[in-house]
C-alpha cells in the first residue's frame, strides 16, 4: 500500500474523526462530502467518544492474508454514543466471552504492516468498557 | 421500449477448469449459448466479470472475449458489480434489445477464480466490500455474512440447523444438475462438523471458488418467435437497486434494502406480485444469505427463512422451490458468471427442459443477483409464454 493512501485517512483512523451534517446533524464515518439523509454539503469535524456498545460480533478463524497471525480474533460493529456505527476489531478480551450489547471503548492499535520493511498501519480497535 | 425474449442459453461445468483459460471458458459458454438459439447473429457483447483484473492479470475483457469469439469489430462493454456482475450484464443486454440498438445482443459472465491461490482469491472477493473500511480491518465476506447470522440468530430465533439445511437442500438440487461444481448430497452434519470459518458460519455454509462462464442470447419477441426453436422465454421485468457498500452503515442490518427495492421494481414492472412467481434462483453466496432474501423479497415472512426451509417450502418440491440449480452453494460461484447462469436456470425450467429437477408447471420465475453484502442487487422476472 502507498503511504498516501494511509496517511490521507488519518483523521478518521488515528484521531476517530466523524462528520456532522451543519444542516441535519446527522453524523458520518467516514467523512463524506454530501449528506446521505439531506444532500447537504456543509460538515463540521465531530470527534466521536470512542464509546459504544457491540450490535453483532464474529470469530474469524480463517482470516484474510496478513491477519493469519491474528486468528482467532473478533470483529464486530459498534454503534457509538454518538448514534453512529463502527466496524473494527475488539480485543484485549477473550472473543468466546463477548456478547451483543457488551460496553465497548475505542483504543489505538497496530492494525497490520506492509512486510517486513513496509510500512506499519494504525488505527482503532475496542476493547472491552470496564468504566475504568 | 420493445418487448425482449431469451432465445439462448449456454454454460461451461463449474468447477476447477485447470486445463481452460478466461477466454476459453467465455467462448465456450458463448459458443453453446448461439448453438442452443440456432442463431449465429449478435449485434453486441456485455460481459458481466468482476475482478479478471486481480484474477487473471487481464482487463479489457470486451476486446479479449469478442475478438475470441470471431467478432472482432463488434461493439462490446464490460460491466461490473462485484457478484452482482453477470446479472448487470443481461440487464445491459436486455436494454440494448428493448432500446432498439441491438436486435441481438449476447451477455457473456465469466469468473476464472483458480489462477490465483485461495488467499489471493479470498483477497480479490474481499474488494467487494469497502475497502478502508471493513476491509482494512481484517474482515472478509465470511465473516461479513456471519454478522448477519449473529443478528438474524437473536432477533428473530434462527437456528443454527436452519442455516444448515439451506446447504442440504441447494446440494440436493445440485446433485440434479450436470454443471454442477459438487453434484453430491450433504447431510445437516457435514455442514454442523464442518471446519468454522467466522462464528457461527461454516465451510459448508460458504459457496465456493469456482471457474465458470454462461451466456445468453437476447433479442426480440417478434424476432424469437420467428425462430421458435424453443418455448417462448421473456423478460418480463428488471429491478436494481443499491445500498451502502458497507455493511455496517445500514441503520438495520437486517433489511436488505436492495433486495427489496430491485424485487418491488422488478415485479412492477412485470405486473406481478411474489405471490405469481413459481420458483426463484438466488444470490445463496452463504446460508444466511438465501434465509435474508427470501424475507427481503416477501417469499416468506421477516424471520421466517429458517423454519421455511427447515418445513420444505423452499424444496424442490416444496410450495416455492428456490435455487433448483443448486444455487452458488453447490453449483458454485464464478462470481462474474453467476447472475447469467442463474438466468439460464430459469430459462430452462421455463422451457421445459430441466430434466430431472424440471418443476412442474413453472410458468414464472424470479432470479436474484446480488454483490458484496447487498450493495447492489438485480433482480429478473421471466415468463414462458
Amino acid at each position: 500500500m502507498e503511504v498516501a493512501k494511509h496517511w490521507r485517512e488519518t483523521p478518521e483512523r488515528y484521531r476517530l474523526e466523524a462528520g456532522k451534517c451543519s444542516k441535519c446533524n446527522t453524523i458520518v464515518f467516514p467523512q463524506r462530502i454530501i449528506c446521505p439523509e439531506c444532500g447537504n454539503r456543509k460538515f463540521t469535524t465531530q470527534s466521536l467518544s470512542g464509546k459504544g456498545k457491540l450490535v453483532s460480533f464474529t470469530i474469524i478463524r480463517i482470516a484474510p492474508g496478513g491477519f493469519e497471525d491474528l486468528a482467532p480474533y473478533a470483529v464486530g460493529i459498534v454503534e457509538l454514543e454518538e448514534g453512529v456505527n463502527i466496524l473494527t476489531q475488539i480485543t484485549d478480551c477473550n472473543p468466546e466471552d463477548l456478547k451483543t450489547g457488551d460496553p465497548l471503548v475505542a483504543k489505538f492499535r497496530r492494525i497490520n504492516e506492509d512486510g517486513k520493511t513496509g510500512m506499519i498501519y494504525y488505527a482503532y480497535k475496542f476493547v472491552p468498557d470496564a468504566g475504568l | 421500449m420493445r418487448d425482449v425474449a431469451i432465445i439462448g442459453i449456454g454454460m461451461t461445468r463449474f468447477g476447477e477448469l485447470w486445463e481452460m483459460s478466461l477466454r476459453d471458458i467465455a467462448v465456450e459458454a458463448a459458443l453453446k449459448c448461439l448453438d442452443d438459439a440456432g442463431t449465429e447473429h449478435i449485434d453486441s457483447v456485455t460481459i458481466g466479470c468482476m475482478s479478471s483484473g486481480l484474477f487473471n492479470q487481464q482487463e479489457h475483457l470486451a476486446s479479449l472475449v469478442t475478438d475470441y469469439l470471431g467478432r472482432r469489430n463488434t461493439p462490446a462493454v464490460r460491466v461490473e458489480s462485484a457478484c452482482a456482475s453477470g446479472g448487470m450484464a443481461v440487464r445491459s443486454a436486455f436494454m440494448e434489445v428493448a432500446s432498439g440498438i441491438s436486435d441481438y445482443a449476447i451477455a457473456i459472465g465469466v469468473e476464472k477464480m483458480t489462477d490465483v491461490d485461495g488467499n489471493l482469491a479470498t483477497k480479490a472477493l474481499a474488494t467487494a466490500a469497502d475497502g478502508d473500511y471493513e476491509a482494512f480491518h481484517g474482515i472478509n465476506f465470511p465473516g461479513l455474512y456471519a454478522l448477519l447470522a449473529n443478528a438474524h440468530m437473536e432477533k428473530y430465533g434462527t437456528t443454527r440447523e436452519q442455516l444448515a439445511e439451506v446447504a442440504v437442500k441447494n446440494h440436493r438440487n445440485g446433485a440434479l444438475n450436470p454443471h454442477s461444481q459438487f453434484p453430491r448430497e450433504i447431510t445437516t452434519d457435514t455442514v454442523l462438523k464442518s471446519a468454522m470459518i467466522a462464528d457461527p458460519l461454516r465451510l459448508f455454509d460458504c459457496s465456493p471458488i469456482t471457474d465458470g462462464a454462461a451466456a445468453v442470447l437476447i433479442t426480440t419477441v417478434e424476432e424469437a418467435r420467428k425462430i421458435g426453436k424453443h418455448p417462448l422465454v421473456v423478460i418480463s421485468g428488471i429491478g436494481t437497486a443499491t445500498d451502502t457498500i458497507a455493511l455496517y452503515q445500514r441503520k438495520d442490518i437486517l433489511k436488505m434494502d436492495a433486495v427489496q427495492m430491485a424485487g418491488k421494481r422488478a415485479l412492477q414492472m412485470a405486473g406481478k406480485t411474489i405471490h405469481d412467481v413459481d420458483f426463484a434462483e438466488v444470490h445463496d453466496c452463504f446460508t444466511i444469505a438465501e434465509i435474508m432474501v427470501l424475507e427481503a423479497l416477501g417469499i416468506v415472512e421477516p424471520g421466517q427463512g429458517g423454519p421455511a426451509t427447515q418445513n420444505g417450502h423452499t424444496a424442490l418440491n416444496g410450495k416455492f422451490p428456490v435455487n433448483p440449480s443448486g444455487g452458488l452453494k453447490s453449483k458454485g460461484h464464478p462470481v462474474g458468471a453467476t447472475g447469467v447462469a442463474q438466468i439460464c436456470e430459469a430459462a430452462l425450467q421455463l422451457r421445459g427442459q430441466a430434466d430431472k429437477r424440471q418443476i412442474n408447471n413453472a410458468r414464472t420465475a424470479l432470479t436474484q443477483n446480488m454483490g458484496g453484502s447487498g450493495g447492489s442487487c438485480v433482480i429478473h422476472i421471466l415468463e414462458a409464454k
